[in-house]
């Protein structure tokens, strides 16, 4: 899933300072999961800037909201009928749904509340750590499970590289390296015969080098 | 035991600590508290094994978030005491208020115009 991280309260406060009516809006999906931008952290928001406001004597409005997922029109929909009476929005969401959000009410100013980071599994609640890298044109079929675009600091497609030193990476020694893993994996898995052929230069058309993305599923439209 | 602590301390009973959560302790603030404590079970005697390890990060947290926004991280602690701890409990509270009667009423009240400054206080 997409992993975010709240932004520092200091930041929110300087984009927000000079608005009075404010809707903090939080999203059920991923960033609930990974405790960022769900409806407890939106509640916890408008009330950390209510109290902000009402110190420094200041009469301002912030209400707070959850969508099922900010990343689909349907359900930003449901923001229609109230968000004219805000000033601005605070988008829990990801950097995805901020963007939606900010597009489907083109006049309203949106300002992002975390720092979305990367696609990631939950190692242990408060431990998330990255796993894909979307590249496009996915490779795992040959590396064991354990991808080298997102696993090794340098995207090698045969690795591993002189940097690797008792299973970690020159980057950080807390990072393990990831043609280590995937040479362990493939040793377990018996398949250690995949390092006697050299990876081909990988196609990165589908990848960021080709500017935005976009998928077109014929089957799935009407 | 008879103990004696100030009478101006309101109490919350919750199941366990780890029932506290970061919205409960700011709407305590929002709505006038001037200093809130949570006091759990000590540590590693959490009949829900990890309830009061939890409530020490959420306190920390609010902490954080109440000095961010101009309040004072000082007006939120925890303190981990067992049940057979009476006389210490009357001596955090006397503690605790002694601290907060120091620091005047929360901001929050004086904006709100519930509370004033003490005499010779100057506005923020």
């Amino acid at each position: 899933m997409i992993k975010a991280i709240p932004k520092p309260m200091e930041e929110i406060i300087d984009n927000v300072k000079d608005f009075n009516k404010l809707l903090i809006a939080g999203c059920d999906g991923c960033v609930t999961v990974c405790e960022a931008g769900g409806l407890k952290e939106a509640k916890v928001l408008a009330s950390a800037l209510r109290l902000y406001f009402t110190q420094g004597g200041r009469q301002a409005q912030v209400d707070e909201t959850s969508l099922t997922r900010q990343c689909e029109k349907e359900y930003l929909a449901q923001l229609s009928d109230r968000i004219d009476q805000y000033d601005a929005v605070v988008s829990l969401a990801c950097g995805c749904g901020i963007q939606y959000l900010a597009e489907m009410y083109d006049k309203k100013i949106v300002f992002p509340g975390v720092d979305t980071c990367f696609l990631g599994v939950n190692e242990e609640r408060g431990l998330y750590s990255e796993r894909c890298q979307a590249c496009g044109r996915c490779i795992l079929a040959e590396t064991g499970g354990i991808c080298p675009i997102a696993r090794c600091s340098k995207r090698m497609l045969n690795g591993p590289c002189g940097g690797s030193e008792g299973g970690k990476c020159e980057v950080s020694k807390e990072t393990p390296c990831g043609w280590e893993l995937i040479y362990e994996r493939l040793k377990t898995l018996g398949q250690l015969h995949r390092f006697e052929t050299p990876t081909v230069p990988k196609d990165w058309t589908t990848s960021r080098d080709g500017g935005p993305r976009k998928i077109v599923r014929e089957d799935l439209r009407i | 035991m008879r103990l004696q602590y100030p009478t101006n301390v309101r109490i919350i009973e919750v199941p366990c600590t780890g029932k506290v959560d970061i919205i409960h302790l700011l709407l305590a603030f929002e709505q006038g508290a001037d200093g809130v404590i949570v006091v759990g079970c000590m540590e590693g005697d959490c009949h829900y094994m990890a309830g009061n390890l939890y409530a020490k990060n959420r306190v920390q947290r609010v902490k954080e978030i109440l000095d961010r926004v101009g309040l004072g991280g000082e007006r939120v602690g925890m303190y981990n005491l067992s049940s057979g701890m009476g006389g210490k409990f009357a001596e955090v509270v006397r503690e605790m208020t002694d601290k907060i009667m120091e620091l005047g009423p929360s901001p929050i009240r004086i904006a709100k115009g519930t509370a004033v400054r003490a005499a010779g206080e100057v506005a923020a």
